[in-house]
């Protein structure tokens, strides 16, 4: 893989690294207002996640240990990277794989304290790591079957639309990002409804810039994971562009709907659910695929 | 301007409360009265909150626990007693187990009384915590936490509601 820094490049990585948190804390307000008008309530304002950061970063800080900030800063930094390297066009598995690793210094900073509701919220993290896996790297496989590349920037520059071939794939995908986002059912180790059994799960024992640090990851994580769904809309025109950007809100919608709608369910359903509709929509997809391609059909 | 006057997270102990106090505060996030729009979030974790609501009295039993959670907030923070029996212990003031109001363990900033006190007073009590929250983060906290030790010295002499009492006026008026 070569790698050739274009100013195109470094133009995308600095949009992502100032206009990442801007979108993502709009999006978590937007995503706060209409949950609560589905619950019949008013709402916060659209920039309470921005207030609910800024008032983290006055708070005094408090740790538990030196590891854990230094473990959240590097979820943060690696979170940074997964998202440069996504919307600079670098390859898809080198993104996965460096998002993996900013998940794991989340479970190992939750780990790096006594507390139980941290480490049942590491534990619950790593269980739900496991679910999700495998159906990521079969994303990756899928689009690389119909687009001929891993490369991102070579996936929504052309080649035919993926999400027609890819349906499996992309049913999978929506799986995915429920459990990603940390949407109800899913929301098994880091509940955003508080006061329950497992209080805040992973980020019990962080408070202060550190929690802050974790939401602002979570604001360029869920740009990421929303940009994602791009590559399955993107063939380099307009209007398959225009279509996939509705598409996104269309998803998040979904998911704010899902996330209404559903209990928190145990780890051993999300697991089962996870694996069984993830592994055989991606799995028969990438089947029929391959036999499509043999006798040429795609 | 602080930011922490827009985003109170709250945690919500009951201390020996009849539950009607707790019943109350519970109806403050539901969609009626919905606190979440001044950002008011319920947290079940002392780290992550700014406001200590606290219901019912204090008894022998909760004195470290409500010690506790106030120790593991970090600054600022502020104290609201919600209920008569939180307030001064109460119809309960004079059982044999009761110490008093939550002014006989930690400092207290906001008195909200009623038994039990109604959804609008406790929204009232907490966003008048969140003026005394903004002045802590203005330049008043050292005071805050000289005081807060003060009154550490005093908790040995239970049971002197009034002289507490009078302390953590004081103090609401720094
Ligand atoms: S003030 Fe009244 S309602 Fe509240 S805990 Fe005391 S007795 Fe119960």
């Amino acid at each position: 893989m070569e790698f050739n820094i274009t100013p195109v490049m470094i133009v995308s990585a600095l949009a992502y690294l100032v206009l990442g948190p801007v979108v993502g804390c709009l999006i978590a307000g937007i995503d706060r207002k209409i949950t609560a008008r589905m619950q019949g309530r008013f709402g916060p304002p659209i920039l309470q996640p921005f207030y609910d950061v800024r008032k983290l970063l006055e708070k005094e800080p408090v740790t538990v240990n030196n590891g854990q900030d230094f473990f959240v800063m590097a979820m943060l930094i690696f979170m940074i990277i997964t998202g440069c390297l996504f919307f600079i066009g670098e390859n898809l598995l080198l993104v996965i794989f460096t998002l993996t690793t900013a998940a794991i210094f989340l479970v190992l900073a939750a780990y790096s304290s006594n507390s139980p509701y941290s480490q049942l919220g590491a534990e619950r993290e790593l269980l739900q790591m496991m679910a999700y896996e495998p159906a990521v790297l079969l994303i990756a496989v899928g689009l690389y079957m119909v687009k001929g590349s891993f490369n991102v920037s070579d996936i929504i520059s052309g080649g035919p639309i993926a999400v027609l071939p890819l349906l499996g794939i992309f049913i999978s995908y929506i799986f995915v990002l429920t459990m990603k986002l940390r949407k109800s059912p899913f929301d098994l180790s880091m509940s955003h409804h508080p006061h329950q059994e497992l209080v805040k799960g992973v980020t019990t024992e962080i408070s202060g810039r550190s929690l802050a640090a974790i939401e602002v990851s979570h604001w360029y994580e869920n740009v990421f994971l929303l940009g994602f769904i791009f590559l399955f809309f993107a063939n380099g025109s307009i209007l398959w562009g225009v279509i996939g950007i509705v598409a996104i809100l269309l998803l998040y919608f979904l998911e704010i709907l899902i996330d209404n709608g559903y209990a928190r369910v145990k780890w051993q359903l999300a697991f089962k659910w996870c694996w069984k509709i993830t592994l055989i929509c991606s799995g028969v997809n990438v089947i029929v695929l391959y036999f499509l391609k043999m006798y040429n059909l795609v | 301007m602080a930011y922490v006057t827009k985003s109170p997270w709250v945690i919500h102990y009951d201390g020996s409360s009849c539950n009607g106090c707790d019943i109350e505060v519970l109806a403050c996030l539901t969609p009626m009265y919905d606190v979440e729009r001044f950002g008011i979030i319920n947290t079940g974790n002392p780290k992550h909150a700014d406001v200590f609501l606290v219901t019912g009295s204090v008894n022998e039993q909760n004195i470290p626990v409500i010690k506790q959670i106030y120790e593991q907030m970090p600054e600022p923070k502020v104290v609201v007693a919600v209920g008569i029996c939180a307030t001064s212990g109460g119809v309960f003031k004079d059982c044999y187990n009761t110490m008093g109001g939550i002014d006989t363990v930690i400092p207290v900033d906001v008195y909200v009384p009623g038994c039990a006190a109604r959804p609008e007073a406790i929204i009232d009590g907490v966003v008048k915590g969140l003026g005394v929250l903004g002045e802590k983060k203005a330049g008043n906290y050292k005071a805050a936490v000289v005081q807060a030790d003060e009154e550490e010295v005093e908790v040995q002499s239970f049971g002197e509601t009034t002289d507490d009492t009078a302390v953590a006026t004081d103090k609401e008026e720094v």
